[in-house]
């Protein structure tokens, strides 16, 4: 089947005819196709080209309050009717659940703004392998402890989404998203150091120029070299903005809804509350143009807008899609399916300014594995980064794991940098806390 | 018994309209001089899940994912297309795309190989189909089972989310060299999460088994025993006191805490990143890389495993694999293409999440053996340290080494006595450096419950882990306690 935006609209109101005639109540789909490029290019040399075509088709029944979803990934007749059955079937044996169904009616999105994400990548295989090798080739230059290199690669995808439900809604939603990195070991005394960069935008004409992502993934492997592990103890904690975005999320999840109606977030009760320090905001702006999280409604077509989620460090809204406003006796706040576009306001401090205002403490600019519980707020992650004296940055660090509470973190924050990171669904600069527990030698 | 190759011929060909004779075609435009490794890999695949919540059925799901990949290798370049929908047209345009690869144009000689249908080495699992081994009522009643014997267990609890999920995946892999192979992969799922609250304090724990069955292996029995101990994990976490931070000696318990040593030499020792000489055990194959006593494999041939598979996903039966034996560095885990840049063979553990995935070297279960010493022994001789039981997920950056996992059950020891639980204690350590700090090994292995996710560069596949009771002295805990 040739894919077009006509045929997703056509194949969405079909499924929505077909499901209503096996005796649904609601329903709401969505299909998606989507196509891409992707090489990766290794010591000069082309290693992988691959070429990507992606579709899909998911759909909700509701039978009164009962619900059966189903998904496929093959688009054929005998499919599409096999998902429809599987949807309506399911729904024949789960619960009658009286918070279930489609958000409300008059919360759908009825206007749809261009946000300027659709911006396709002309570029083929040829060129997409020579701008790899530029940006590898960048990097191999950069220093002679660079010894081996982990590749550079490209990547450009397209695609188109419509999503429909049974009040009539129906949007369509097209993007694109570009990306170029590079990773290199450097060597030094026989141990091995790894570290990348990239840059992803929607625009391919915005992304960094390959050679700087080259250098700067270079650079940031040789910076690591010869780490230490240092003594056991407590320290402030400077994060780039990178790692302060994962606070950031952690956050997010535990003020989302369903962390809360299962009581399972140690914010449960948080609306009104101070959170964080005074002088934080996070806000939502859904339609920044060519924005990695713009969109215009969200994953139930609930119209989005602009808004607070903390101001004064006070908590102004939890995150919430109609299933957990309903069991939670309140309003969604369109965020069925994430957030969209997350902007963590600065204190204004310059990165320089932050290690002086740090003096002694640790840089942390990686993280390894995972132990953080949205139910308690414990907190604890192997680090690595870097040790600062008098607001001077050192050696590097290794093998150390960080540690403390959420609830505890969040209110020792003591200033966002204006070093911006603008890749992904949040922006925000590096984030400076009080204290945390350093576990090392 | 279910003959795979028929199979696939049924789920797979016979809807696309494909007989094994359109594979001429195909392959006449695969096959040239230039390109030493061409395959076309089919997956149809179903999935099924159901999860209770508030004593109520509140969500199912149904999932269908079919299409195939083809790859084209030359040399070390690989050009890879996949599609969605099987049939002709789109084999001979992802052809034409991945052979894009192979800078030569139409090849002079070309190979058309003649058709050989592999049967199986081994049928590790049934080829029953998990989704329709019992009927929906069935299901749906071991959910509330689940849900009950969990209530049942405390006073405590207060939120029970059981989950099942069965999936059922058959294969076709046709190669260059002629081979057809194919194969039928059962997999189910139970998993239980609770929230039990004390006092205004509230915790949470998961357990979760499964492995390549269909679902008349989950007994009432079975899911009593889950029930129980996640109830009772999540008590045990509302009285812990929180981990200690600093270097100290740390004895792991048998089963899934054999996460250490996948994460801590796994990866290290997969093919691809040693051929390139990115990980800290490349070029040391013959060195002393851990403690005397410590031998490590790979297993992918284990019967019923969550790990196990009859052949890779490039057609290569699965095998056991010594990686370590007695300290020493012994032998990597390769796939196809980087056993033949190595001059080696395959171990069979080329694996893929999907057909639109390209095949790298993975794990299937790893394990270490047995050693000598009882358990209880191992821990009497701790003076003061950590008793790590169970264990969330884990992470390595192979090229420094480093890793770091989580403990969801851990215990203070001292002077050989288990003192009290602790919570948050996050193990970090450098894998060569932590394989040789091992000072005992217990007698007791034993293989996870079946739980094993396994991500790299993007791509999940299921695996298993196992090892006996170990020590392992000066390892860094993290924490925030004292």
């Amino acid at each position: 089947m040739k894919l077009s935006q006509q045929s997703l609209l056509d194949l969405a109101d079909q499924v929505l005819a077909t499901a209503k005639k096996q005796g649904a109540t609601s329903a709401s789909v969505g299909v998606n196709y989507g196509n891409g490029l992707s090489v990766d290019v290794r010591k000069g040399a082309v290693e992988t080209l691959e070429y990507n075509r992606d579709q899909g088709l998911g759909l909700t029944v509701y039978f009164g309050q009962k619900k059966g979803h189903a998904s496929t990934a093959d688009l054929t007749e005998q499919a599409i009717k096999d998902t429809v059955d599987a949807a309506c079937r399911i729904a024949r044996y789960t619960a009658e659940d009286e918070f279930s169904g489609l958000a409300d009616a008059e919360l759908m999105a009825t206007e749809f703004a261009d946000l300027d994400l659709y911006h396709p990548w002309d570029i083929n295989a040829e060129q997409a392998i020579e701008l790899a090798i530029e940006c590898e080739a960048a990097g191999l230059a950069y220093s002679n402890k660079i010894d081996n290199s982990e590749g550079s690669g490209v990547t450009t995808y397209k695609g188109v989404s419509v999503a429909a439900n049974s009040h009539g809604f129906v949007g369509v939603s097209r993007g694109s998203q570009h990306g170029l990195s590079a990773s290199f070991i450097a060597k030094e005394n026989d141990a091995m150091q790894r570290d990348h960069w990239y840059s992803s935008h929607r625009v391919a004409d915005k992304l960094e120029a390959a050679a700087t992502i080259g250098e700067k993934a270079a650079k940031r492997a040789v910076e690591r070299l010869n780490p230490r592990k240092i003594e056991t103890t407590k320290s402030p904690i400077l994060l780039s903005p990178n790692i302060a975005k994962t606070l950031i999320s952690s956050y997010i999840s535990a003020v989302s809804g369903s962390a809360l109606y299962h009581k399972a977030t140690f914010l449960l009760d948080s609306l009104g509350t101070p959170v964080f320090p005074e002088f934080m905001r996070i806000h939502e702006t859904p339609f920044l143009l060519q924005g990695s999280g713009s969109a215009s409604f969200d994953g139930e077509g609930v119209t989005l807008k602009n808004k607070d989620l903390v101001t004064e460090g006070i908590v102004q809204t939890y995150l919430l899609g109609s299933y957990s406003a309903r069991k939670l006796g309140l309003k969604s706040t369109a965020n069925a399916g994430g957030t969209f576009n997350l902007n963590v306001e600065s204190t204004g401090e310059n990165f320089t300014e932050l290690l002086a205002k740090m003096g002694t403490g640790l840089f942390v600019t990686e993280l390894i594995g995972s132990s953080v519980s949205i139910m308690t707020g414990d907190y604890s992650r192997g680090a690595s980064g870097f040790w600062v004296e008098n607001g001077e940055i050192q050696f590097p660090v290794e093998e150390v794991t960080i540690a403390g509470n959420l609830k505890r973190l969040f209110k020792g924050i003591v200033a966002i940098g204006n070093d911006i990171d603008t890749r992904g669904n949040t922006r925000m600069g590096s984030m400076l806390i009080d204290e945390m527990t350093i576990a090392g030698k | 018994m279910t003959d795979p190759l028929r199979d696939a011929q049924a789920t797979i060909l016979d809807p696309a309209g494909l007989s094994i004779n359109d594979f001429d075609a195909v392959f006449a435009k695969l096959n040239s001089s230039t390109i030493d490794l061409a395959d076309i890999y089919f997956q149809v695949s179903r999935k099924e899940s159901w999860a209770l919540e508030d004593q109520i059925v509140k969500s199912g799901n149904y999932s269908i994912s079919q299409g195939f990949g083809v790859r084209a290798v030359s040399g070390e370049q690989t050009g890879f297309a996949y599609s969605d929908e099987i049939n002709l047209n789109a084999l001979l345009e992802s052809v034409t795309a991945a052979r894009a690869i192979s800078k030569s144009g139409t090849s002079h000689s070309v190979n058309i190989p003649s058709w050989k249908p592999q049967p199986n080495k081994h049928q590790l699992y049934t080829g029953t189909n998990p989704l329709n081994s019992i009927d929906e009522e069935a299901k749906i009643a071991l959910l509330h089972f689940a849900d009950k014997a969990a209530r049942k267990h405390s006073t405590y609890v207060t939120q029970v989310i059981p989950s099942l999920s069965a999936s059922y995946e058959n294969i076709l892999i046709v190669n260059n060299e002629g081979s057809l192979v194919a194969d039928i992969r059962p997999m189910i799922h139970m998993g239980m999460s609770v929230i039990v609250e004390k006092e205004g304090e509230r915790e949470t724990a998961n357990y979760s088994a499964g492995g390549r069955y269909d679902l008349n292996w989950l007994t009432e029995e079975k899911i009593e025993g889950y029930a129980h101990e996640a109830v009772r994990l999540a008590l045990l976490k509302l009285n812990a006191k929180p981990s200690p931070a600093g270097e100290m000696d740390v004895v792991l318990g048998n089963g899934w805490p054999g996460v250490l040593l996948h994460e801590a030499v796994g990866h290290g020792l997969e093919s691809d990143f040693n051929r390139k000489g990115t990980s800290v055990f490349s070029d040391r194959i013959g060195e002393k890389v851990a403690s005397a006593g410590v031998t490590v494999v790979d297993d992918g041939a284990m019967q019923d495993r969550r790990g196990s598979l009859n052949v890779d996903d490039e057609g290569t039966p699965t095998q056991c694999t010594t990686l370590i034996d007695d300290g020493i560095l012994v032998g990597y885990m390769h796939d196809k293409l980087n056993a033949r840049l190595m001059n080696t063979v395959s171990t069979g553990n080329g694996r893929r999440q999907s057909y639109s995935h390209l095949p790298m070297p993975r794990m299937t279960n790893t394990y270490m053996r047995a050693g000598d010493h009882d358990p209880e022994e191992i821990i009497a001789s701790m003076d003061k340290g950590l008793y790590a039981v169970n264990f969330g997920g884990g992470q390595v950056d192979i090229t420094s080494g480093q890793f770091v996992f989580s403990s969801s059950e851990a215990y203070m020891v001292e002077k050989g006595k288990i003192l009290y639980p602790v919570k948050g204690a996050t193990l970090i350590g450098n894998g060569p450096q932590v394989m040789q700090q091992i000072t005992m090994i217990g007698n007791d292995l034993a293989l996870d419950p079946g739980i094993g996710v396994c991500g790299k560069a993007g791509q999940s596949v299921p695996v298993g882990v196992g090892q006996p009771t170990i020590k392992i002295t000066n390892l860094t805990v993290g924490g925030t306690g004292s």
